[in-house]
């Protein structure tokens, strides 16, 4: 990610480290993920030890330190999810994709991710694929679904 | 747009659109566009109903309105037409044509889009008419179906920011007199008084107080919150202002979720809007107040709900929790006292100011006045978001308003309160939704989670689901929390794997014990909640996995084998489709599970048409 971009994120806070959090959710939102270099930048821009940039990204689920798919298949594991069965369509997408829940594949096309809960509990079980909402999923038409994007990206 | 600056020139403003409505005389398409009827294209819906409406030249004659959540997500995507509010479900951009031309322009209804009310075998025209609704009392959504969420002009319609101005007609004084009378309880699962809250805060001693707004909806099953600030975002303000005035702060902050873009974009376009229009910044409506509010969105971490760790997060810090000697009220964010009241009790704030704390005392329970918003969810036939006066019982809202438990299946427990609640079984259907009776019994309301559970439900595995949850989510400061909780985990994995004896539930209770008692905030304090009430109601279960190493419901892999029954038509789908290739058989002779080889996902069961597959 160019320093540019960061600059133009921290300005946009007033480049106040009270705003740490913001930042980095606006920085990870523009590069999917938190790279080290712009970790390493905003540290020195706000006077913050890279240590403490760090603790915050790891105890916040939200953050990732590692790239992220270009497609982000995310299941929702609320309770009512759960107790339709969101379990496994992880399953289902991790035998499918061959990587664990949380992964990218070697690829880089799709990433696992699961989420707590996204409040569209009448749909569940929930799958959401780059952004857009799969309401009552199977292990059948998570599948598909699957099949269907790994033919658009040219695979198999 | 100009601004509004006083009292009368809100009502004016007012006037003028009530009559501005009036003269043009439109009718009024809403399609819900809360996250559930979004998820299922609504916003294509809404799209189709302009586009047709304006082929047929009706733009002067009909508007469209996309809503928040009207409640029955369910029944998705939801169109009520008109003020007699006719009622239509699971409208797809395809029917919109007919819809436009048969119902809108000519006034027909069309029975094939309405609901079948399923115990009276009726249609139901209006959502007046539906039991769904008819068994609420929506005092704070049943306005969602009036009003874009975009629109303040909407809102003020209504009567928005007018409980604002009726608080600066009574001084700050009456306006905390007014809601302790009404003892307005905390809607985030706390249930401490707001007016006391509210009092405190203001008697400190200080130059600066902040007011926060906490909609960190953290538990998982509940979407209340996000559908009031989707539905109705205003209204939340309009609370924030109202103890902004009678607290003495210039400066608030809503804490939001980042998992609800949507309620963030429409919460955004409502700062906005109210800026614009003078209800947020200097001398609002003339009051002297000057206040302005900021969005935070949250990162992720459930801890982030308690109000200490919520703070941290604000300065920009770890979101961990902190022993409270000092209340948040005396010694909140940055040092300064802090007001912190959950999305649903300020949108009760302006209701309060309008109708007075002796209307509101007339609503609901002695101890628990007013109403509640509840997520219905899980293993029901009507899910959705549902408002019910307290003091209704459980067994009102999940069978007159949830129409009962899908699929024929039969009811089990409700989870209320989310990780922190518990699980109750049949025999306490009938005990009254409020604050202190559901704690008495070892769960609690929390934020207004109720997700219903089927006897294909097991509670040995929701307690695991739960302590897995929370394992995750405990910041790690308390060794209680952070240990107990994992091991608490283990201890009931193993009872879930077959792998308990008989030292294990007397182990388990004892942790329930430590971690309760020896954890700072309420996620390791009421953390051992789900284990507690499902150990509570359902011994049973637990000593089934353990002594006949049996899971009951069918759920927990290890102890569950498939088996393919005669109902097999050997049609060849679930051999196809099983990833072990532990089916075998010909076409059309029965097929058999290699149960050596099966790894228990399930797909053979989805896939089968014939319902051939069973669960031993």
């Amino acid at each position: 990610m160019e320093t540019a971009k960061v600059d133009v994120i921290i300005e946009k806070y007033n480049g106040e480290a009270s705003s740490l959090l913001a930042i980095m959710q606006d920085v990870q939102d523009e590069a999917n993920y938190l790279p080290r270099e712009a970790v390493e930048y905003i540290s020195k821009k706000l006077d913050v030890p890279v240590a403490r940039i760090y603790s915050m990204a790891t105890f916040y689920e939200s953050f990732h330190l590692e790239p992220r798919g270009k497609n982000i298949c995310t299941v929702c594991m609320g309770t009512a999810c759960h107790v339709r069965g969101a379990e496994r369509l992880v399953e289902q997408l991790e035998r499918d994709l061959d990587v664990s829940s949380g992964g990218t594949t070697k690829d880089g096309l799709f990433s696992i991710e699961e989420v707590n809960c996204v409040g569209a509990c009448a749909l569940g079980p929930l799958l959401i694929v780059n952004g857009e909402y799969h309401g009552n999923q199977t292990t059948n038409s998570v599948s598909k679904l699957i099949k269907k994007m790994k033919k658009n990206e040219g695979g198999e | 747009m100009a601004k509004i600056k006083t009292a009368a020139e809100l009502l004016s403003y007012k006037e003028a659109l009530l009559k501005k409505k009036k003269d043009e005389n439109k009718k009024t398409v809403a399609v819900c566009c809360g996250t559930g009827c979004n998820a299922i294209g609504a916003p294509k819906v809404v799209e189709a109903f302009r586009a047709e409406v304006a082929a047929q030249g009706l733009n002067d004659k009909v508007e469209i309105k996309a809503t928040g959540c009207q409640g029955f997500c369910e029944r998705g995507t939801v169109v009520t037409i008109g003020d007699e509010r006719l009622w239509y479900q699971r409208v797809q951009p395809e029917a919109v044509k007919e819809i436009v031309e048969k119902t809108v322009k000519g006034g027909e209804v069309l029975d094939a889009h309405l609901y079948d009310d399923p115990t009276t075998g009726k249609k139901c025209k209006t959502e007046s008419e539906i039991p769904f609704y008819k068994n609420q009392q929506r005092l704070l959504l049943g306005h969602n179906a009036e009003l874009e969420p975009t629109s303040i002009d909407d809102y003020i319609s209504i009567g928005g920011y007018e409980g604002f101005v009726k608080a600066v007609d009574m001084g700050a004084d009456a306006v905390i007199d007014e809601m302790k009378k009404a003892t307005v309880r905390g809607r985030g699962g706390g249930g401490f008084q707001a007016g006391r809250k509210w009092e405190t805060c203001r008697n400190v001693e200080s130059d600066k107080r902040y007011i926060i707004c906490n909609a960190d909806e953290g538990d998982p099953g509940a979407f209340m919150d996000c559908s009031i600030l989707e539905g109705k975002p205003h209204s939340v303000i309009e609370g924030m202002l109202v103890a902004a005035f009678a607290i003495g702060s210039d400066e608030g902050y809503i804490y939001v979720r980042h998992e609800y873009p949507l309620a963030i974009r429409r919460l955004t376009i409502a700062l906005e809007q109210a800026r614009e229009k003078g209800f947020l910044g200097e001398n609002i409506l003339g009051s002297g107040l000057n206040f302005d509010i900021k969005i935070n969105r949250g990162g992720g971490a459930f801890v982030c709900g308690e109000s200490t760790a919520l703070m941290a997060s604000i300065e920009g810090q770890v979101g961990e929790p902190r022993a409270k000697h000092i209340h948040t009220v005396v010694s909140g964010l940055y040092g300064k006292p802090t007001n912190l009241n959950n999305v649903e009790t300020y949108a009760n704030v302006p209701l309060i100011m309008v109708n007075g704390a002796d209307w509101y005392l007339s609503k609901g329970t002695k101890g628990s006045p007013g109403t509640k918003c509840f997520s219905l969810v899980g293993k029901v036939n009507n899910t959705g978001l549902v408002e019910a006066e307290m003091g209704t019982t459980l067994r009102q809202i999940i069978f007159d308003v949830g129409g009962g438990i899908a699929n024929g299946r039969k009811f089990k427990a409700v989870q209320t309160g989310g990780p922190s609640g518990g699980c109750l079984p049949e025999s306490k259907l009938d005990l009254s939704v409020d604050f202190d009776t559901l704690w008495e019994e070892g769960s609690m309301m929390g934020s207004g989670g109720m997700i219903v559970m089927d006897d294909a439900t097991c509670m040995v595995d929701t307690a695991k689901y739960f302590l897995n949850f929370l394992k995750f989510e405990s910041c790690g400061k308390c060794t209680t929390c952070r240990e107990g909780l994992r091991k608490l985990h283990m201890l009931v994995s193993e009872v879930s794997e077959g792998k308990g004896d008989e030292t294990t539930l007397p182990m388990i209770e004892e942790l329930c014990e430590v971690v309760e008692k020896g954890s700072l905030c309420a996620l390791g304090q009421t953390g051992v909640n789900p284990v507690k009430s499902t150990l509570k109601f359902f011994r049973e279960e637990y000593e089934a996995h353990i002594k006949e190493k049996k899971c009951p419901a069918g759920v927990c892999t290890s102890l569950i084998t498939y088996e393919i029954t005669d109902a097999c038509t050997g049609c060849l789908v679930c051999k196809k489709r099983c990833p072990e290739n532990c089916i075998s058989g010909e076409k059309d002779k029965k097929h058999v599970i290699d149960t050596e080889k099966c790894i228990k996902c399930g797909i053979c069961m989805d896939a089968c048409k014939f319902d051939a597959i069973r669960i031993y």
